[in-house]
């Protein structure tokens, strides 16, 4: 292992060279080193697969000494390690031209940080998926938070960036100091620190409040609900590559932690099964019902982070419950089918990110109300954002479909022999996908609608000019693998469910699976089916259309000639209805003035609406800010006067002296 | 014989727009126009050219032919009685599902496409009645599931009316009751959506397609029409014990897809549209009748107990 450990090191010493070369040779030398990182981590974990129940074991030992970090691949990490290593490596070569715009405002020694950052999530997402002990993954899911806090503020001359990262930061920890309070417990008793320890604890204790304490540490990076409130305002600061990555990969670390406490189980299972279930299925539904309400369109993605963390919840719930009733198909299905929800969400997210990044470039705005028409300027930004969209909705024939799927046939399939609770569950979650599905149609109809159709809305939309080539290039790697986990399914199933089966040790897993795969490929000549009849109908049409008269006109505008982009239907006026039904929820607001019996000439009028996010109000921003008057009261004794601070001092001691003659000290 | 679902689909969609047509010609005391108008309408508009808006880009010219593909890809997944479909698997009812919200989307997007606030208002209440309908569906599916124990559409009709348990027929009664209110909201028809109305304001799914013409147009006609048919096909199959033989089982499908039309067509005569702001209630009933299929299921499988 000798040769590892010097590669390892020339690694850090080049990751020093980031902040010596010229800015233009920085981006060269980050990329090489996260292939560097890709490269050595693909071949720790690429004989994995081939055999049964093989774990890889990389002892780091620094020079002789007989301890040191060892990296501990089994296929769960494996798998993890894929997904992170596939985003990371689309996000940088899309940083190649999402960041040159920067080169010339930022400085030499910003961009170095912002490299070496990037370079530092990329490796600590790494280490947290294949480190075990307790303290070495605890740093290393530190430096993942710090590092992902320093390229969130990387437009930190906007006071507001700043402020939401720290706020980032604020909420990273706190879920760090339950982990923290999670590994000590586990620790005491057992002797061991990590995730090692954990079998033997939940062998010998009750496990939900333990697993509790890690699924509130893990769930506050993977933003489930109550847990999520950094998460909308995060994404959307950070710059798009930076989003792409955190929301598709970094934040399934709090989903790889919160699976590997689950694999470790021991009793408790119903109840630790119903706890992520119901978490995600709120996850799931308020995720999307407040991602509909958002103009952003970086914050509209973000609000769809937590619904898929949900979707990924609720087939990791389905698992567990699986576990607890003994449903073998369940806990294949369940796990199985979250696990490729990962897989796709990192990928449809970081595309939507991506291309959502491409729109923000061109048009220098976020708010939807003011894009429209981007689809004529930029057509290959639209069709990923397209792709992306459909993916994201789970419609066939792309992934999102596939993983759904898996989800829901497990539910199906275990209804016929579930008791009379067991298929009350199973029915309200398949209700609450198929909600979700539902929701997710409506908000990115609207989002690409709003977007990418119709007429300019503004003067910037439409000066908006297509990203260069260089940004388009990387994201069809996103697209290619959307496109063949959606035709080629059962490839990309099989090793998920290896994992499952390495994870819950079941025998027959393989047997169990394999009609899955089977149903996989009927949907995927479904797939191919439809993709055939769409291509046959559109050939037929452009011949049909050759021989016949072909005009263009305006609009039809009911007779109204005088149409302008301003006539469009905008994002407030589209979810206007569903505003309506779900009032209650998202404490939607309007600010305008009435106008008076006596205005016979009205003034000029403004009229503001916007939704809040309920559960970050009362969560975080309103104990936040009681927090803050209290201390604010209290600052009154700072007075800034020697002779107060004297007598706060001889109270203090008097206070001493009286309950010690009390006999309370 | 395993075509012989997506052969009926199409057999159904030539015969049910044109009955309720004359239906309503004749409720209303019209002589009215041919069985056949509704195929001489698309005849005539695939001889037509296009006009299309210069507002609308390549999303436009593209989705009425995904439209259209999704419902015939759909028909593939329909059984006929016991002559299984051309495509069945485990669950295929959950890729039928989405298969059909694909084609929403797409028309959606259309009609998004043209930068009218006409057609943006049709496209949000698509969504909006749609994505309330969702659930109805797939509670359903479910409950059949539960009785049956199986998870294709296949499977699940041919072997619908094989459990000795006689209470089945009030299941197929509530199934029938929520596939036909489905079919309804789904083909835009009353009382959700009126496909005859005059003003654009209260349109749904007519608003969306107002700048289409030509050949798309037909399509989308076409595509109507099917996904009726599909849901025609979906009550036969749940009303139909396979022990009936081939000519039995064709002559009651027959028969119930002239009922159906009857239906849909005595309906739009005799009835009014709801009121816009009436529609989610209306159609959050449907999941509440579905609801009501599962329960019953749970008092069928005496699983109260356990």
């Amino acid at each position: 292992m000798i040769p590892q450990a010097i590669f390892a090191i020339c690694l850090f010493g080049l990751m020093t060279g980031i902040f010596l070369v010229t800015k233009k040779w920085k981006y060269y030398l980050t990329l090489v080193l996260v292939l560097a990182g890709v490269f050595l981590t693909s071949c720790w974990s690429f004989d994995l697969f081939s055999s049964l129940d093989q774990i890889q074991e990389i002892k780091i030992y620094p020079f002789g000494a007989d301890s040191g970090l060892i990296f501990t691949i089994d296929r769960l990490s494996a798998f993890f390690i894929f997904v992170i290593n596939l985003t990371v490596v689309t996000g940088i070569l899309y940083a190649y031209g999402y960041l040159k715009p920067y080169l010339n405002s930022k400085s030499d020694i910003q961009l170095s940080i912002h490299y070496f950052s990037y370079l530092f999530l990329h490796y600590s997402m790494l280490m947290v998926v294949m480190l075990r002990d307790g303290l070495a993954f605890l740093i290393a899911w530190e430096i993942m938070a710090v590092s992902s806090f320093v390229l969130v503020i990387f437009d930190a001359e906007d006071k507001a960036t700043l402020k939401t990262g720290i706020r980032y930061l604020v909420q990273m920890h706190i879920g760090m100091f339950f982990l923290l309070i999670a590994f000590l417990i586990a620790g005491r008793e057992t002797g061991i620190t990590g995730f090692d320890s954990l079998p033997a604890y939940f062998s010998t204790h009750p496990n939900f409040g333990l697993f509790l304490l890690f699924f509130i540490g893990f769930g506050i990076k993977a933003g489930f609900l109550f847990l999520h409130t950094w998460l909308p305002d995060a994404h959307p600061a950070a710059p798009s590559h930076v989003s792409g990555v955190m929301s598709g990969v970094m934040i399934k670390m709090g989903i790889y932690g919160i699976l590997r406490v689950v694999f470790q189980l021991q009793n408790d299972f119903l109840s630790i099964g119903l706890t992520i279930l119901i978490v995600s299925i709120l996850s799931g539904i308020l995720g999307v019902m407040m991602a509909i309400m958002q103009h952003d369109i970086k914050r509209l993605l973000a609000y769809h982070s937590i619904e898929n963390i949900g979707i990924i919840g609720i087939g990791t719930g389905l698992g567990v419950i699986g576990l607890a009733v003994h449903n073998p198909f369940l806990i294949i299905t369940g796990f199985g089918g979250g696990l490729l929800h990962v897989l796709n969400h990192s990928l449809f997210k970081s595309l939507l990110f991506f291309s959502a990044g491409a729109v923000y470039q061109a048009t220098h705005t976020r708010n939807v109300e003011q894009m429209g028409g981007l689809l004529k300027k930029m057509p290959w930004s639209a069709l990923f954002f397209l792709i992306g969209s459909l993916a994201i909705c789970g419609l066939p024939p792309f992934n999102g479909f596939i993983s759904e799927y898996l989800i829901y046939i497990g539910m199906f399939k275990s209804l016929p022999a579930s008791s009379m609770y067991q298929a009350i569950i199973l029915i309200s979650t398949i209700v609450a996908l198929s909600l979700i599905g539902g929701l997710a149609i409506f908000c990115f109809t609207k989002a690409f609608g709003i977007v990418f159709l119709g007429e300019a809305r503004t003067q910037k939309a439409a000066e908006a000019k297509e990203a260069a080539f260089s940004t388009i290039l990387p994201q069809f790697i996103p697209v290619l693998f959307i496109i063949s986990i959606g035709l080629l399914s059962a490839w990309f199933a099989r090793p998920v469910f290896s994992i499952v089966q390495q994870a819950t040790f079941l025998p027959e897993a393989a047997d169990l699976a394999a009609p899955v795969l089977k149903n996989l490929t009927g949907i995927n000549l479904a797939g191919g089916i439809f993709i055939g009849l769409v291509v046959l109908l559109l050939l037929y049409r452009r011949q049909h259309l050759k021989n016949r008269p072909v005009a263009c006109q305006p609009t039809w505008g009911c007779g109204y000639t005088a149409v302008t982009p301003r006539h469009q239907y905008t994002a407030t006026s589209y979810v206007y209805n569903y505003n309506h039904l779900a009032k209650p929820l998202l404490h939607t607001r309007k600010i305008m003035a009435e106008i008076r019996e006596d205005e016979i000439f009205p003034d000029k009028r403004t009229f503001v609406s916007h939704s809040e996010d309920i559960i970050k109000e009362y969560l975080t921003d309103k104990p936040a800010n009681w927090g803050l008057s209290v201390l604010k009261r209290i600052a009154a004794m700072q007075t800034g006067k020697i002779q107060h601070y004297i007598l706060y001092a001889f109270l203090f001691m008097l206070l001493v002296l009286i309950l010690t003659y009390l006999k309370l000290l | 014989m395993n075509s012989a679902g997506i052969i009926a689909v199409f057999l159904a969609a030539l015969i049910i727009p044109g009955i309720i047509l004359r239906t309503k010609s004749i409720a209303s005391g019209r002589k009215g126009p041919g069985m056949f108008q509704p195929y001489k309408d698309i005849s005539v508009l695939l001889k037509k050219g296009s006009v299309f808006s210069t507002t609308s880009g390549s999303i436009f010219q593209i989705a009425p032919a995904i439209n259209l593909a999704t419902v015939l890809c759909a028909a593939l997944f329909i059984p006929f009685g016991k002559y299984g479909a051309l495509i069945s698997f485990e669950g295929d009812f959950i890729f039928f599902s989405y298969l059909i919200a694909l084609g929403r989307f797409f028309s959606i997007i259309a009609a998004l496409d043209t930068g009218s606030s006409f057609e943006g208002m049709g496209a949000n209440r698509e969504a909006f009645f749609s994505m309330l309908l969702e659930p109805a569906f797939f509670i359903l599916m479910a409950s059949f599931a539960m009785a049956t124990g199986f998870t294709s559409f296949t499977d699940i009709f041919s072997n619908f009316y094989l459990s000795e348990n006689n209470f089945m027929l009030i299941f197929g009664l509530l199934g029938i009751f929520v596939f036909l209110q489905t079919a309804m909201v789904e083909t835009c028809r009353l009382p959700v959506d009126d496909p005859k109305t005059h003003l654009e304001l209260t349109m749904i799914h007519e608003v969306m397609i107002l700048d289409n013409s030509g050949f798309d147009k037909a399509l989308i006609h076409l595509g109507t029409y099917i996904k009726l048919a599909l849901y025609g096909l979906l009550i036969f199959n749940l009303t139909i014990p396979p022990a009936w033989t081939f000519p039995v089982q064709l002559a009651s499908f027959v028969v119930i897809q002239v009922l159906l039309a009857l239906a849909v067509g005595l309906i739009e005569s005799f009835r009014a549209r709801n009121k816009m702001n009436k529609n989610p209630k209306y159609i959050l009933t449907i999941s509440g009748v579905a609801w009501i299929a599962f329960i019953v299921i749970l008092l069928l499988g005496e699983r109260f107990i356990n």
